[in-house]
């Protein structure tokens, strides 16, 4: 369970990116987080498993607090975290298993980890969830000679090698085109009920939210402006969220089209 | 075209602006001035300079033909010459690495680290290789160690410059992908990191490998070993068609390593 | 992809290494065998005279210790130097600069003919081949101590490295303005100068002030063997065991370098 209070993020001394947020996710339901660019989302994700610091408020996951934890102790908590990325955010030069297998990382000391010697469990999970996403035949491919829809499948399955509690999509499907987009959806659909995971995904594209999730949150300016099943996402939430922003009022009605979006790259996080 | 001369006639055509110009006069005159200030100012014996070709055409002639009977031992000495090169690479890698990481904005620990990396690399550069040549001369005594410690001191500054460069420029996306998978800094370092900066590291040890090759020729006119040494003794001694043997030898030297250096640049990236 | 997708799929167990840098194993052990035998080879041959180097730290501190502080008493005999090393660096820079540009031209495959191509080629690699402290020594040898010396060294260094970059620069320009000149009836020198050199120009301007602060670094060095300048000022402060007087020559030659490093940046950046 998923327990954010009071949530606020400012960048120095701008306005807040985030405002007064509270938000609850129980058990393995799939939310999707809604808001035009620059609404918040990003970093409400990025606050959760704190690459970006929130400026105060509490996060606990399941009962424990995230937001004082340093050190050794953030890691093991980012362990139970997994994190998929709009721009995949794999290791380009490294092969499609190693950048699996990076999803362990967590776990394994740093001698396993320089040398590749990962224990055999996490090969047959890494097998395993491969298989599962129907890409095990690409594990000794470098990552860079994959399609956008596979490079995003090895993100996914990575994010799964963490035996998280909970996973945090941001955008993951923003630099795919339609079909594929489809195709991650459905799968971290399934994957939520197959591993009873909740999953918060921060997506554009309203269409794609109505249909696979049980649940939209709607944020405008750093505030909750919308929380409800997605039958009661009406055109009304939407002319709430984005009006005056931009107009994807197609998208309440068609399939979704967006092609590959030259999205914002996140948000200003600069922690390395 | 002839109605047209009468109305084109009195127009001036110039090649600059007023602003420009004043602009171009100015920077003529300060290097025509500085210019006039060198040759008139340096400590130089004119008819020397009108006799400078006869002489180096005389040492021209004097060097001709090579004499290639010392062909043995200057062999030897270039491969001295290769082996300070290739251990001084291999060992500036060992430093030049751990600089490159503390003197790169995103990855060094703390500001303090940041400035001590970026003086050991302006340091490093800022001493050309046969001064520091001539200070490990008077600390170790002639001989190869201060040349293999030389070539290694110079190349630091510049491998780790173009290191901490390419650290620098890294996608910064895998890094923070590794983070929220609970990875400490090291193993986010060694999946993120070095992956990404591999391509450039290797480009950077063989173009140094290749100046290095070049810079340990001179080592030993200042007694740090390598053809250097055998070079200045035939010049002493006023060997000269050895002397030309020995040039040619460094010429065939520099080219092969030129070669080698293109090859494995083909081959590695 | 024919694999029916469910995780228990894998029931065999798959292990997995990361597939080694070079795929061929006798050609992976062999390159370590070449290595170890490299380095057993080179530092059995090499004469380490170890009872020399075994006084080094004592050395060591002998020199630092007589080193600081750096003595800047006799600052005439510095300037005097540096004033040589800083003449001997334009003059070269200016000869070097103009001569470079008939060598470029005859090391340009598109203008020159293939005997003057080889001949200008030929020029260039041997005056690249050479460290200029090789040369210096030459032309010390030839025309005596002194700046004379140092320049011809330095210039035919410049003619060697602009030579090169010009020729390359020549052989990549717009060749239409060449027929374009060729088609008014120009003549050769008049083909250059109106349809090569305005091409050239601006390249030649910027290589110019590169050459000029890397000439000046030179010059600091080949006053070591005998061709003028603050390079031989060095030398005998080492020979004399003048080690403080050393040291302010150093900080003044790492001083003046950055200066020139700074200043040549800047005039490259006002003119490109």
């Amino acid at each position: 369970m998923l327990e954010i209070s009071n949530l606020t993020k400012r960048y120095g001394s701008d306005a807040a990116v985030l405002e007064d947020l509270d938000l609850t996710v129980e058990g393995n339901s799939v939310v999707a987080i809604v808001g035009a660019s620059g609404a918040g989302k990003s970093t409400m994700l990025r606050c959760i498993n704190r690459l970006v610091e929130p400026t105060s408020g509490s996060i606990k996951l399941n009962g424990s607090e995230l937001v004082t934890l340093k050190g050794a102790a953030l890691r093991q908590a980012r362990r139970k975290i997994g994190m998929v990325f709009q721009g995949f955010n794999l290791i380009d030069r490294l092969t499609v298993m190693e950048n699996v297998l990076a999803g362990r990382l967590g776990y394994v000391n740093l001698y396993q980890a320089v040398t590749r010697r990962y224990p055999q469990a996490d090969i047959d999970r890494a097998f395993a969830l491969l298989e599962r996403v129907e890409i095990a035949h690409y594990a000794n491919k470098r990552a860079d000679a994959l399609s956008g829809g596979e490079r995003q499948r090895v993100g996914v399955v990575r994010a799964l090698m963490q035996e998280p509690e909970i996973l945090l999509a941001d955008e993951p499907t923003a630099s795919l085109d339609p079909r594929t987009s489809e195709q991650i959806m459905r799968l971290l659909q399934s994957l939520a009920s197959e591993m009873s995971l909740p999953v918060l995904i921060n997506i554009h594209n309203v269409a794609q939210a109505k249909a696979y999730t049980e649940r939209i949150v709607g944020l405008r300016h750093g505030k909750m402006i919308f929380d409800g099943a997605p039958e009661d996402f009406t055109k009304e939430a939407l002319d709430a969220i984005y009006g005056g922003i931009e107009a994807p009022d197609d998208q309440l009605i068609e399939t979704p089209a967006s092609g590959p979006r030259q999205g914002a790259r996140g948000v200003a996080h600069d922690s390395f | 075209m002839v109605d047209n001369s009468s109305a084109a006639q009195g127009r001036v055509w110039q090649r600059y602006d007023g602003r420009q110009r004043l602009i171009r006069y100015v920077v003529l005159l300060l290097s025509m001035m500085v210019l006039y200030w060198a040759v008139s100012d340096i400590d130089i014996f004119w008819p020397w300079v009108w006799d400078a070709p006869n002489q180096i055409g005389s040492l021209g002639a004097r060097m001709w033909p090579p004499d290639p009977s010392g062909l043995g031992e200057i062999v030897a000495a270039l491969l001295e010459t290769v082996h300070i090169a290739t251990l001084a690479t291999a060992l500036t890698i060992f430093v030049a690495l751990p600089v490159s990481y503390i003197a790169a904005q995103n990855t060094t620990p703390n500001r303090a680290c940041l400035w001590l990396g970026r003086f050991i690399l302006v340091a490093s550069r800022s001493v050309n290789t046969i001064i520091w040549a001539l200070l490990f001369v008077a600390i170790f005594g002639p001989g190869v160690l201060a040349g293999i410690l030389a070539i290694m001191f110079r190349s630091i500054g510049f491998v780790g410059k173009l290191m901490g460069e390419a650290i620098e420029e890294i996608d910064r996306r895998p890094v923070e992908a590794m983070q929220a998978t609970g990875a400490s800094k090291a193993k986010v370092i060694a999946y993120a990191v070095v992956p990404q900066v591999m391509p450039a590291f290797f480009a950077i040890i063989i173009l140094r490998w290749d100046i290095n090759i070049r810079e340990s020729t001179v080592l030993g006119l200042v007694g740090a070993g390598g053809i250097g040494v055998i070079l200045q003794g035939a010049i002493d001694t006023f060997a000269w068609p050895t002397v030309a043997t020995i040039l040619i030898a460094i010429i065939t030297l520099v080219l092969l390593g030129e070669a080698i250096t293109g090859v494995l640049r083909r081959k590695v990236i | 992809m024919t694999r029916s997708s469910s995780p228990s799929s894998a029931t065999v167990r798959r292990t997995w290494h990361k597939p080694p840098f070079i795929a061929n194993p006798w050609l992976r052990y062999g390159l370590w065998l070449v290595v170890a035998a490299y380095l057993v080879w080179a530092l059995g041959t090499l004469p380490f005279n170890w009872e020399r180097i075994a006084e080094g730290l004592p050395r060591a501190a002998r020199i630092f210790g007589g080193g600081f502080p750096p003595s800047f008493d006799r600052a005439d005999l510095l300037f005097t130097g540096f004033k040589e090393s800083l003449q001997i660096a334009i003059l070269a820079t200016l000869l070097g600069v103009l001569l470079s540009i008939p060598f470029a031209v005859m090391a340009a495959r598109n203008l020159a003919p293939r005997p003057v191509y080889l001949l200008g080629r030929g020029v260039i690699i041997v005056s690249r081949s050479f460290h200029p402290v090789i040369v210096a020594i030459l032309f010390v040898a030839a025309v005596g101590f002194g700046p004379l010396a140092g320049i011809l060294t330095l210039t035919l260094y410049s003619i060697g490295f602009v030579g090169k970059l010009l020729a390359e620069e020549i052989e990549e320009i717009d060749w239409g303005q060449v027929e374009a000149m060729k088609a008014t009836g120009a003549g050769y020198f008049a083909t250059l100068v109106y349809a090569v050199f305005p091409q050239i120009l601006p390249r030649q301007v910027g290589l110019s002030m590169y050459q000029l602060d890397s000439n000046l670094r030179a010059s600091a060095v080949v006053g070591i063997v005998g061709a003028g300048g603050i390079g031989g000022t060095l030398m005998n402060a080492f020979g004399r065991y003048d080690y403080d007087f050393a040291f302010a020559i150093l900080l003044v030659i790492i001083a003046v370098i950055l200066v020139s490093e700074g200043v040549s940046g800047w005039v490259r950046k006002q003119i490109w």
